[in-house]
């Protein structure tokens, strides 16, 4: 008996502690809950409200089925994936090697070198998409440069179009996927490169069955979210597409701006933010989600 | 139980120099290692140890010199095509890869058909005592596991020749101690010529067939463990190895003396201007009587009796001011009495253990 009130010395007093403890730990994450609640939940709710109502204000499913119906839709949701495949791939292949590269620099050379990779976000989108309007169109600088310099004769088309929604948007995705890669480059041990080669491994062979698995999830993870903000994309598709790239987010503003019809530019929204849900979904099966937002490993 | 006993090499460092900007990282090392040999590069922090490792290595290339293996010159071949084994200080395990696919890496570079891989990985598991922990991912492994998966990894694939970079440093006192005997009994067993590198005394002398003592670069003295502790070369490998008080000694007649005390000692005083007696903390013990005629008596007075278990330490302090740090024995009551501070004590060194050695720094 004495032993057990023994061990109940302080119990109550501890368990207050405890639960004051808690109390003020949410006092302080409330605000941030409250944020959360007010900037997304309300508007997503809103935007799930809107998309169920049909063009005559009564609830109905018009807004998916006309979807599913219409091949212009199968075909705008179809153009979206190819451009954000095609852009996640390209900069996969541009990316890689440049923080590769970064990776193998000297400490202060690379910070040098990570400014001019990241120098790009702070320059306003706009201003980055007309600027490769500016180079890549006919009487751009680049036609007029290799025609001064004798590389082609004629102007080239490079941009109203998807190669030139492709360049605008790899450019522009750089950086998301260097970040992580670089991360995950710069983590790797080096000592693990010396034991492979002094366990028999060319320089090669070290690369792909030490090296590149290493760096798979700092790459995954760049690559998701490459794929993901690609999904979404507009100002530059718009600007350097010509008209020939709409994707999902380009349908959303026309139907806005010229059928004034919300309920249809809400249903491609969720939908939209539903895909991007699962393709999420899938991918925390794979990885941690927590590396993109940059946190421990 | 299969393992071969793997033909060994001899290495044999001639003229090795290698400079960082200002700094001699290696001055001119020459190094006979032979064939089979357990041999320790021992020194303080900064003194070339990993440098020469990792110039055996192949992985730091130095200024100039020689390096052979054997009767071939390595010193220009490529990290990969030397065909040593090495373990890393903190080990290089690959993450990705579990303790099997770790220790099986060196043999399927080496194209070994697949049922022998399995049968030699399962046995330099066996040889590192971890059978049935090759489906382990290595983050699941603790220090000294890691340590043996490192060990199995660069010895599966039979290297003639074994480098280890302070393998047992980030390992606790008990564990390090015990990983030393299985070390060596490894050793022992597979007969691979090993470098290995520490900065722990007790360690190289426990371990080593014979000790390189390094400092800025060059070896101070080459020597078995036994006479490196009983001759050091010089003030700075006597100063390394052991916790000995130096005195100043001068020639006087044939002998020599500490100031006007001609001393006893057995052994022979090296030809060197500046000469200093050595003089080891357990060798020094308290005179049981008056009659010292046959040994060097100091008298002293204690300043410091430390407690520690099986011994005690004394430091007392000769009339010049001079301290003199003593390890007692702690046994029966009678044999040894552990002194007070403030006593006045009479330190007795027998003329075998009073070492004469020369007193530059190298
Ligand atoms: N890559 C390097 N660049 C510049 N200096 C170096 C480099 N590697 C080693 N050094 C210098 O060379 C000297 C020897 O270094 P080394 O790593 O061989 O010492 P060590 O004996 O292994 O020391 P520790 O016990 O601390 O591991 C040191 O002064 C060190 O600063
Ligand atoms: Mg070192």
């Amino acid at each position: 008996m004495a032993a057990s009130l023994a061990n109940e010395t302080n119990a109550a007093g501890l368990r207050h502690d405890e639960r004051v403890e808690k109390l003020k730990l949410f006092g302080l994450s409330a605000p941030a809950l409250l944020i959360v609640f007010v900037v997304l939940v309300i508007p997503v709710g809103w935007l799930f409200y809107l998309s169920f109502l049909g063009a005559d204000g009564t609830f109905s499913l018009e807004n998916y089925t006309r979807m599913i119906d219409r091949k212009s839709y199968r075909r705008i949701f179809e153009m979206t994936f190819e451009v954000s495949v095609l852009t996640t791939a390209l900069t996969i292949l541009i990316g890689y090697p440049m923080a590769y590269f970064l990776a193998q620099l000297p400490n202060r050379l690379a910070s040098v070198f990570m400014i001019a990779v990241l120098l790009p976000f702070w320059t306003s989108l706009l201003v980055r998409t007309y600027a490769w309007l500016v180079l890549l169109q006919k009487q751009g600088l680049i036609n007029q440069w290799a025609i001064a310099l004798g590389f082609w004769d004629e102007p080239i088309k490079m941009v109203h179009d998807l190669n030139g929604t492709l360049i605008g948007m790899v450019h522009i995705m750089l950086p998301f996927l260097i970040l992580p890669t670089y991360g995950a480059m710069k983590s790797i041990d080096r000592d693990l490169m010396k034991a492979a080669s002094n366990l028999g491994a060319s320089p090669k062979h070290a690369f792909w069955t030490v090296f590149f698995p290493l760096t798979i999830p700092g790459l995954f993870a760049g690559a998701l979210m490459v794929f993901i903000l690609c999904l979404g994309f507009y100002v530059t598709p718009a600007v350097l597409g010509g008209g020939k790239v709409i994707m999902v987010s380009m349908k959303i503003v026309s139907n806005i701006e010229m059928f004034v019809n919300w309920g249809a530019a809400s249903a491609l929204g969720v939908v939209l933010l539903i895909m991007t849900m699962i393709i999420l979904w899938i991918a925390s099966k794979f990885l941690n989600l927590d590396r993109i937002a940059g946190g421990g490993h | 139980m299969t393992a071969r006993n793997i033909e060994a090499l001899p290495i044999s460092v001639s003229h090795v120099t290698k400079t960082y900007g200002k700094v001699h990282a290696l001055n001119d090392v020459s190094l006979e290692v032979k064939s089979g040999e357990f041999l320790t590069l021992l020194g303080p922090s900064g003194s070339g140890k990993t440098t020469l490792l990792m110039v055996l290595a192949g992985f730091t290339r130095p200024d100039s010199g020689s390096l052979k293996f054997g009767d071939r010159e390595v010193i220009r071949l490529a990290p990969h095509l030397r065909d040593v084994g090495m373990t890393f200080q903190n080990y290089a395990l690959f993450p990705h890869m579990t303790v099997a696919g770790n220790v099986s890496y060196p043999l399927k570079l080496r194209k070994v058909p697949k049922a022998e891989i399995a049968e030699r990985v399962e046995n330099a598991l066996e040889t590192v005592q971890l059978v049935g922990y090759g489906d382990r991912r290595i983050t699941q492994l603790s220090g000294g596991q890691r340590q043996r998966v490192a060990l199995a990894r660069s010895i599966v694939f039979e290297p003639r020749i074994l480098l280890m970079d302070e393998p047992l440093s980030a390992l606790d006192k008990k564990l390090r101690d015990q990983m030393q005997i299985e070390l060596r009994h490894l050793h022992e067993k597979l007969g691979m010529t090993t470098v290995y590198v520490t900065h722990d005394q007790r360690e190289a002398l426990t371990m080593s067939d014979r000790i390189a003592v390094v400092n800025h670069g060059r070896i101070m003295q080459l020597a078995a463990p036994r006479d490196l502790y009983e001759q050091p070369a010089n003030r700075f490998v006597a100063d390394f190895i052991g916790d000995s008080t130096f005195l100043p000694v001068h020639r006087q007649g044939k002998g020599v003396a500490f100031g006007d005390m001609p001393l006893k000692i057995a052994g022979s005083v090296p030809d060197a201007k500046d000469l200093q007696l050595m003089i080891r903390p357990e060798r020094i013990t308290l005179a049981r009587d008056n009659n010292g005629e046959s040994s060097n008596r100091f008298s002293a007075v204690a300043r410091e009796v430390v407690y520690q278990g099986d011994s005690y330490l004394l430091q007392s302090e000769l009339a010049d001011g001079t301290l003199i740090t003593m390890r007692g024995a702690v046994r029966g009551a009678n044999l040894s009495v552990m002194p007070s501070v403030g006593d006045q004590v009479m330190l007795n060194l027998e003329p075998d253990d009073a070492v004469v050695i020369d007193g530059s720094e190298d």
